[in-house]
């Protein structure tokens, strides 16, 4: 690696390239694109959970003065989604309604006031349906079917066994169950959704301004429902306020803003409300897991079987993704020798679930580290003594043929123990005080795109003309993780430039290359790969340049701090502008390309759904999470948090600190307060008042320790740092909970109402006890 | 003659930003909505339905108050500052400096209003305790940070004050 950045910087990290846009308000997101003579865009929305439509009348909202456009499902007769394989989603409902809040139509208008006044114009009739709203009822022998070849109303079923899972628990010496369920959260990103699209029926051209964090797919997907020549459309990501999974599938209100803006013949800005970013929804789902451990004496575990349901909602969206998800990160963080996992993935009367931050693997993980501690505890264990009994050896590969090459967990358990004073504290804090840890992990990317192309995983152009700055074009969407900065880093140190000459533009269709887009945390792994590779590709070329000019051989040419020289020490030595200038003599501006595949042992096991889980590496976490809990009103307290991230290197350890406190706060989020919930089919939590996100009051101070395992395929070295850290937060917290008070809590989140039931139950059941024994 | 749909406006004088001007603004319209479509000043961010997440918060006569919450008329006469008017001859001022050099701003989207919600404590209160700095951000949600390196920011916005 050369000296692009000083050593100072390389520590410590960077701030990110376009902070100063940020902190000056200058950044533009969506809602703010200049939007001059844009028509107001507008949904209806069903009013009931389940029917069949026999009426959408909009002829009185497109009479109304002001109104340009009304679509309504007869518009587009084409389904979209996430899924090649599960697209069962229009984006205007066709026939049937599936959840409150679907879109039904839509309108376009001078101004919003006009714009609602015709939503309110809008009859619709429909023929009620039985509506279900969990996964019991949707799964009921009598239940009406939400879509036709979806028999149970099941999407899928996974059923998969790895190893000899008898033998596993008959060599045993402690078999436990639990049955731990999850309420269902929402990524709730601060901007709300918003989208500006802008047809031109001159030249029948679409350009789309949208917050998507996966600009392919947006571009797919337009294409398919509005007929149109992918050529013709041009997908522009502006500054974006966050996505958490999000954005990664397309979203009903971009595909309708389109329709809207071509039916209109113009520019379409349409902006949801906080209430409608709810019933976009898209993210974790209720979730119920039925898990099963037997495990040694020594802490070693023997044997894994789990069963998890989950609640999807009215469409496919991720769905198999998340259940297989769910089963798949069952494994590549303990070396376990079988496992058994059983899932099933329910439709609902309820807005789709979708992909959020610890995609699939979150609820499993919580259920996992809860039993694991509760054995530990039976069996007399530290909990920290029977995570190191379980620990893999890398390089390995999983039973699902997950390859695991690189494995900072036991690093990040000694860490998080010594800050914490683990050793010195546990059992000896006051009543009320609480210690708990657990461990997580994620992918590093996914190894295998969900649109499979046959091209490279990720592309970064590189251009380099006679100003001498560097230009990296990434399709990459750049969402607030610091992507962009990472790409600018891996390029200035591969060819040992400042920071300052390279300039990144990120997500426009018309200038960037292709990309898988912002998910699954495949950024840094895949795109920081190919910028590697195409910054490696421009400096042979300059080097080639400098070693022309300064009489030498190429191997001899050393590129450090913008001055090629002969040797290290070199006497003569050209400053970088002047080699620039040698090389476009040859060939005038450079546009370089590098890419990045992960190659086929790495994209799963050959079962069916094997592929969902693989990666090029796991990042590994460990934390401990102190509480108090006040007895009196349930009350959880999170005092503070300890956290160690495996990376494998810290490309910029300022934002994987960033990264990983928000992904330990986002799990903190979901463990103590954030829950949805509906009241026939109504969201009844549809703002941030009642969706309760932590605020800075109620949010501790999280210590953050990097560890470096340094993978060998990774870029420099590194793995995410994103997703990680967050699935062993809730675990951690209700570890803590279990240590202050004796309360093993078998649902999330881990409210007062919950804690003071599970505590009047306790003593409920100590008062009979003790009542029993004076009595006998 | 036709009468137009719209609302009638009237005129409202504020000095804002350091600079006296005049509008026509609705009667009904929120200063928030005020700021971004008639004066243009888009880091003043929606980021709710209404007084729920402080991403739009403005100074009025130095007190943070939510723009969404606050009439456009109920302003006049008054001073308003964004996040436009906190940059002066090209520098950053003390609280971007630290959310830029600290990474308290991650996607950037409520550290418009976080940072003017933390200039409306550092004048109050130029040397804040965590304790304080995380009370008085309290109305200011970020879903990327987990604060920490918000509350870190403003505490070296303050150290950059001596």
């Amino acid at each position: 690696m050369n000296g692009g950045m000083t050593d100072n910087a390389k520590r410590r990290g960077v701030p990110l390239i376009d902070g100063v846009e940020k902190v000056t308000g200058r950044a533009r997101y969506t809602a703010d694109l200049e939007h001059a003579g844009a028509l107001v865009g507008r949904i209806f929305r069903s009013p009931v959970s389940h029917g069949e439509i026999v009426r959408v009348d909009v002829s009185k909202a497109r009479a109304l003065e002001g109104v340009v456009a009304v679509v309504t499902g007869e518009d587009c007769p084409h389904t979209y989604g996430v899924l090649p394989v599960a697209m069962n989603e229009y984006p205007l409902a066709r026939e049937r309604v599936r959840y409150r809040g679907e879109p039904v139509a839509a309108v376009a208008a001078t101004d919003a006031e006009t714009a609602q006044r015709a939503i309110e114009l809008i009859a619709f009739e429909v023929r009620e349906l039985p509506a279900y709203y969990t996964s019991a009822a949707a799964r009921a022998a009598d239940a009406v079917q939400l879509h036709a070849n979806k028999p149970g109303n099941l999407e899928r079923e996974v059923h998969h066994e790895f190893g000899d899972l008898r033998a596993g628990f008959a060599a045993a010496d402690l078999v436990r169950e639990a049955q731990i369920s999850c309420a269902e959260v929402n990524h709730a990103q601060i901007e709300p959704h918003a989208c500006l699209a802008d047809y031109d029926p001159l030249t029948a051209r679409l350009t789309i301004q949208s917050v998507s964090q996966v600009g392919y797919y947006l571009h797919l997907m337009l294409a398919r429902c509005l007929e149109m020549d992918t050529a013709r459309i041009r997908v522009v990501k502006p500054f974006i306020g966050g996505g958490f999974g999000a954005r990664v599938e397309v979203l009903n209100f971009e595909i309708i803003s389109a329709l809207l803006a071509r039916a209109a013949a113009g520019k379409v800005l349409m902006q949801l409300t906080r209430e409608e970013n709810f019933l976009t929804h898209r993210a974790r789902p209720q979730t119920d897991t039925r898990l099963k451990l037997g495990m040694r004496r020594d802490g070693r575990i023997t044997a894994c079987e789990c069963e998890v349901v989950q609640r999807g909602g009215a469409y496919a969206g991720y769905g198999i993704v998340t259940i297989l998800y769910a089963g798949a990160l069952l494994q590549g963080i303990y070396d376990i020798p079988a496992i058994k996992y059983d899932g099933y993935r329910v439709y609902a009367n309820l807005p789709p679930c979708g992909a959020m931050r610890g995609h699939g693997g979150v609820n499993t993980r919580h259920a996992f580290e809860c039993l694991l501690d509760r054995m530990a505890r039976e069996l007399g264990l530290d909990p920290f003594a029977v995570r190191r009994a379980n620990m893999l050896q890398a390089p390995t590969r999983t039973l699902n043929d997950l390859m695991v090459n690189s494995y900072g967990l036991a690093e990040c358990l000694d860490k998080v123990e010594r800050a914490s004073r683990w050793r010195e504290r546990i059992g000896t804090l006051p009543a009320g005080k609480g210690l708990g840890m657990a461990c997580s992990h994620y992918v590093s990317g996914a190894a295998k795109p969900i649109h499979w192309t046959g091209e490279p995983h990720a592309v970064v152009n590189l251009r380099l003309d006679f100003d001498g700055s560097i230009t990296a074009l990434t399709g990459a969407a750049e969402i607030g993780q610091g992507s962009s900065t990472m790409v600018a880093i891996a390029v200035a140190e591969t060819l040992g430039v400042s920071l300052e000459r390279v300039r990144v533009i990120a997500g426009d269709s018309a200038l960037t290359p292709k990309d898988n887009g912002a998910y699954s945390s495949r950024i840094t792994f895949m795109v920081g790969n190919a910028a590697i590779d195409a910054a490696a590709k421009l400096k042979s070329v300059l080097v080639a340049a400098a070693a022309r000019k300064l009489e030498a051989r190429e191997e001899d040419i050393e590129c450090t701090a913008e001055a090629f020289r002969v040797g290290a020490h070199g006497q003569s030595s050209l400053p970088f502008i002047d080699v620039v200038k040698a090389a476009l003599v040859d060939r005038g501006p450079i546009t370089i390309s590098g890419s990045f595949s992960c190659p086929p042992e790495a994209q799963g096991g050959k079962h069916r759904g094997g592929a969902v889980g693989s990666t090029m590496g796991f990042s590994y976490a460990a934390q401990v999470v102190e509480v108090s809990v006040d007895n009196a009103t349930g009350l959880v307290t999170v005092d503070k948090v300890w956290t160690a991230l495996d990376c494998g290197h810290a490309i910029n350890p300022l934002a994987v600190e960033g990264q990983v406190e928000g992904s330990v706060w986002m799990g903190m989020g979901q463990a103590l307060s954030e829950e949805t919930h509906y009241v026939n089919g109504l969201p009844a939590h549809a703002s941030l008042l009642e969706y309760r996100v932590p605020t800075t009051v109620e949010s501790p101070p999280i210590e953050v320790a990097i560890v470096e395992s340094h993978d060998p395929n990774g870029p420099f070295g590194a793995k995410e740092a994103s997703e990680g850290a967050l699935a062993g937060f809730a675990p951690a917290l209700v570890n803590a909970v279990a240590n202050a008070t004796g309360i093993e809590l078998n649902e999330l989140p881990a409210t007062p109402d919950r804690i003071m039931q599970a505590l009047v139950e306790r003593r409920r059941a100590a008062r009979l006890a003790a009542a029993q024994e004076a009595a006998s | 003659m036709q009468e137009s749909p719209q609302p009638r406006k009237r005129l409202l004088r504020v000095k804002l930003n350091g600079r006296w001007r005049e509008d026509a603004v609705s009667e009904n319209q929120f200063l928030v909505d005020y700021l971004r479509d008639v004066v243009g000043l888009t880091g003043v961010k929606t980021g709710c339905d209404g007084g729920e997440c402080g991403a739009c918060t403005v100074l009025l006569d130095n007190e943070a108050v939510p723009s969404c919450l606050m009439l456009a008329a109920r302003c006049e006469g008054r001073t308003i500052e964004t996040i436009e008017g906190v940059a002066a001859q090209g520098r950053l001022d003390r609280l971007q400096r630290a959310f830029h050099e600290k990474l308290g701003a991650q996607c950037g989207f409520c550290t418009p209003g976080m940072i003017m919600a933390a200039e409306a404590l550092l004048r109050r209160n130029p040397h804040p305790t965590a304790a304080e700095i995380r009370t008085a951000l309290s109305g200011n949600l970020c879903r990327c940070t987990g604060y920490v390196k918000i509350v870190e920011s403003v505490q070296t916005a303050a150290e950059l004050t001596q």
